[in-house]
């Protein structure tokens, strides 16, 4: 079993791979971004320094690890949902659930070899770009990195997670553009791709902190900042993701039973 | 002649009415574009509530870009020297610009897909501008609620600037005539991307870091750039003309250094050719399709 | 109007570059002649099959029939129209439906594609009543007029489609693959329409085709191409006589039976259990056959398969199919 779920993850890693100019087209973009944001937080924290407890190069630590993540962590898309809703809508699923491994797991698997690969093939490039053009605050040695790189494993999986769920709606939603489009907005928005969570106000920002779209991208960035320390504050950091990764799994399975159900009922 | 017709782009502005002849390619275009786009917006209306959402959502989509905005000025005064009437000055003429070249051309990113899949070529087949046909399919009146957004924001910051501001009659007519020109250049843009999709098919991305990156840099003031990327924005990718460069006349502020103060009214000028560079290049795109069938 | 045939093709040629890896990082390229200097005519109101194996250059010309592609030497006019320098002057005069792909707006519904084609193609408005009407009438299109292209089935989607080519009265109808993937019963209504079209219309036909079928329906005339060459020009019976062709005979018998081979004018293939197939001249009728093997054994099912257009061009050129035709097929990718 474990070995089909390999087999179905390096295929979706080598499925993108073979899009060369779109990864470049994508990292072109990224950088473009990368340098507008990292100039209005220049901006921004030229006024108010330690803005959110961050320093000028934490902040723009963050900026690029936004843009290397974007498609990693989903922030904006999780890159799968439009082709599984596609599925669901045109009744092809029915195949789908009939095949002996389970329909979550097939994408989970399919997903993670995505953002393999969106993480080796656009993550790094702005990342390294970002660092040579402004002189920004890198992890503590190589236990930094690994520690950031595991945030960013669960970040990835818990954007699965929330995607898988959100695509779960079409089965019920004859047109699931519009549960897409808010979770959208809600990604972008929660997630702090548009501005870090800690500089957030107040309650707005106790609560954008708690949503799951926080193990996105706020949670790995302050990894990699070394924000939570190292061990018992590190452990929080994962545990919040797992916690989340764990609800919205459950939760996706749910609807994805009840769906099967369903479709046996309607035959599809 | 053939060419001539497909080149011209929906809103008739590239290449204008310079002639007789000339002339028909774009009333055609403008035609074509009409008919297309009503009977889009029509079979959207047949579902009024899920219209209705997606209005909503497109409206705060562009919201949130916003918020973002005032977030920052919840904890600064000023940003880059200006004031928050200022910046939302510059963020209500961007967005109502790029709004308005969004809701007319946005249907052009699903170009790279149509030459791939080869659909495009059905375009072809029809006795209509290829470009009106390309621009108007799929046309999605939701995109209203970035314009909208975009306007809120303008009339806002209208109100908050009444008295910062020496106004007069050049600088008021300035503000309209901003959005216009703006929503043209971002037009051209629009084209020149799907252009290049003619040749590179999964570029697709490249265009939006013009057109949305467009967007957000100009929703800042430019005195929080790099003093290159400015002028990079001035005499390369003229993206500074479609607000920041008439923003700052209107705003009774200095041109960036190096940029000549007569500039803040050349956003015609430079609308007009990148107009004219955007048909060259749809043309030519149009051209290399024909021959190579790719 | 000249007195000039509808269709002229005078020495078209169209050459692609294809670049080809060669290598990690090497690209080669290379020069294709899709289509290799072709000559016909067609005169107006005739019905011509257009056939070849894939790769031969066949929607390669019906593009530039069409005016989508620009011929990269040669003469070509369709109603005395260039069609690479005159493309929409020429759209309004002919009528072009692609079997794998649709013309008409995905996500709307076919009325509406129906209304759009009314203004693009500026069709006077009791012109087009009455075609929509006429079209609806004999394609059978009045329950669908209602339901977006995109729920259609194929067969459904085809019949839109042709009525769509059909509206604004073309004098040249390109059909590329018209029964492709459809039912036995959406196939006979298709060709019973285009044969009514074509007596009634004087419409004229251009088909390209893999099912012979719709050819010796249709067709009086077959253009047959191969590596972008025109290698026939006539007649449907001169073709088969010239490739050959054999119809098979698959008969399916109450159980496991030796080979059939007692019955006259035909020859025992091979057998699959209770299933037994034999070959026929293609000229020849299957019904004596039929009559002669339902006496004999215990008869369950049969069926006539037509000889596809590979075979008869295989056995035209004395080749098997594929092997050359499989190379170019690459190389035209």
């Amino acid at each position: 079993m474990l070995r089909l779920y390999a087999t179905v993850a390096a295929g979706g890693f080598r499925r993108y791979a073979t899009y060369r100019v779109a990864t470049l087209a994508g990292l072109f973009t990224n950088t473009v971004f990368g340098f507008v944001f990292s100039y209005t937080y220049i901006a921004l924290w030229a006024e108010r320094p330690q803005l959110g407890g961050y320093s000028m190069a934490d902040a723009l630590a963050y900026v690029w690890i936004g843009q290397a993540l974007i498609t990693v962590c989903g922030m904006m898309g999780g890159g799968f949902e439009a082709e599984l809703i596609e599925r669901i809508r045109t009744g092809d699923i029915a195949v789908d659930l009939y095949r002996p491994a389970d329909l979550q797991g097939w994408w989970c698997a399919a997903n993670a070899g995505r953002a393999a690969y969106q993480l080796l093939g656009r993550g790094a490039v702005p990342l390294v770009i970002g660092a040579f053009a402004f002189r920004f605050t890198l992890p503590a040695g190589p236990a930094g990195w690994a520690a950031f790189l595991l945030a960013v494993a669960l970040g990835s999986l818990v954007s699965f997670a929330l995607w898988y769920l959100v695509a779960m709606s079409a089965f019920w939603l004859l047109d699931g553009q519009g549960v897409v489009q808010v979770a959208w907005l809600a990604g972008l928005f929660f997630s702090g791709m548009l501005l870090p969570l800690n500089v957030f106000p107040g309650a707005l920002g106790e609560f954008a902190r708690a949503l799951p779209w926080a193990a996105l991208l706020q949670v790995p960035a302050d990894v990699y900042l070394g924000r939570y320390g190292d061990g018992p504050g590190l452990l929080r950091a994962y545990g919040f993701q797992l916690g989340w990764l764990a609800v919205l799994l459950a939760a996706g399975r749910a609807a994805q039973a009840a769906a099967t159900r369903k479709v046996v009922v309607q035959g599809g | 002649m053939d060419e001539l017709l497909t080149a011209a782009p929906a809103e008739g502005t590239a290449g204008g009415a310079r002639t007789e002849e000339a002339y028909r390619p774009a009333a055609d275009a403008l035609r074509t574009y009409r008919m297309v786009a009503a009977l889009w917006i029509r079979s959207t209306m047949t579902y009024r509530a899920s219209f209705a959402l997606t209005l909503a959502s497109s409206f705060c989509v562009t919201f949130f870009d916003f918020v973002v905005i005032l977030l920052m000025f919840g904890q600064v005064r000023g940003l880059g020297g200006f004031s928050f009437a200022e910046v939302a000055f510059l963020y209500g003429t961007t967005g109502t610009a790029f709004g308005i070249a969004d809701l007319t051309l946005g249907s052009l990113q699903r170009m790279g897909r149509r030459i791939r899949d080869g659909s495009l070529d059905v375009f072809l087949l029809r006795p209509a501008p290829l470009l009106a046909q390309v621009a108007a399919d799929a046309f999605a009146l939701r995109r209203l609620g970035r314009v909208l957004q975009g306007l809120m924001v303008l009339v806002w910051s209208l109100v908050l600037l009444r008295d910062e501001v020496a106004w007069s009659w050049g600088r008021a007519l300035m503000v309209p005539w901003t959005v216009v020109c703006g929503a043209v250049i971002f037009m051209a843009v629009m084209v020149l991307g799907a252009s290049a999709l003619f040749w590179l098919q999964d570029a697709a991305e490249v265009t939006n870091s013009f057109t949305y990156g467009g967007n957000t840099l100009l929703q800042y003031p430019p005195t929080v750039f790099a003093q290159d990327l400015v002028k990079g924005v001035v005499f390369v990718v003229p993206l500074a003309f479609v607000n920041w460069l008439p923003a700052l006349y209107v705003l009774g502020r200095p041109a960036p250094p190096g940029v000549p103060s007569w500039a803040a009214f050349a956003s015609p000028l430079v609308a007009l050719v990148c107009c004219g560079a955007a048909g060259l290049a749809w043309r030519a795109g149009v051209r290399s399709y024909r021959s190579t069938g790719s | 109007m000249s007195c000039e045939p509808l269709i002229v093709l005078d020495g078209i040629e169209k050459t692609f570059t294809v670049r080809r890896k060669a290598g990690p990082f090497r690209r080669e390229k290379r020069e294709v002649r899709a289509v290799d200097g072709i000559s016909f005519t067609v005169d107006r109101g005739e019905m011509v099959g257009y056939i070849g194996p894939n790769g031969a250059g066949k929607s390669t010309t019906v593009k530039m029939l069409t005016g989508i592609l620009t011929p990269s030497g040669g003469r070509l006019r369709v109603a005395g129209i260039d069609p690479a320098r005159d493309r929409t002057r020429l759209a309004r005069r002919i009528g072009v439906v692609f079997g794998q792909r649709t013309t008409l707006w995905w996500d709307l519904p076919l009325r509406d594609s129906y209304r759009l084609v009314h203004r693009m193609y500026r069709i006077p408005d009791d012109r087009y009543r009455e075609n929509l009407a006429r079209c609806v009438d004999l394609l059978d299109l009045g329950d669908l007029l209602d339901v977006p292209v995109r729920q259609l089935s194929l067969g459904q989607r085809m019949r839109g489609d042709i009525a769509a080519a059909l509206l604004h009265d073309p004098e040249v109808l390109y059909l590329d693959e018209p029964t492709i993937g459809l039912d036995v019963v959406s196939k006979s209504r298709v060709r019973a329409f285009l044969r009514e079209l074509n007596a009634e219309r004087g419409t004229t036909v251009l088909l390209t085709t893999h099912d012979l079928t719709d050819i010796e329906q249709l067709c009086s005339r077959v253009m047959v191409i191969d590596h972008g060459r025109l290698v026939y020009d006539g007649g449907l019976p001169g073709l088969h006589a010239a490739g050959d062709g054999e119809r098979t005979l698959v008969v399916d018998l109450a159980r496991a039976f030796p080979p059939i081979d007692s019955v006259p004018g035909a020859r025992f293939v091979r057998a699959e259990g209770p299933r037994q197939y034999l070959a026929f001249p293609a000229s020849a009728s299957a019904a004596p056959l039929v009559a002669a093997v339902a006496e004999a054994y215990p008869l369950v099912d049969l069926s006539v398969r037509e000889p596809d257009i590979e075979s008869v061009i295989a056995k035209m050129y004395g080749g098997a199919p594929g092997g050359t035709h499989e190379e170019r097929r690459e190389s035209l990718m």
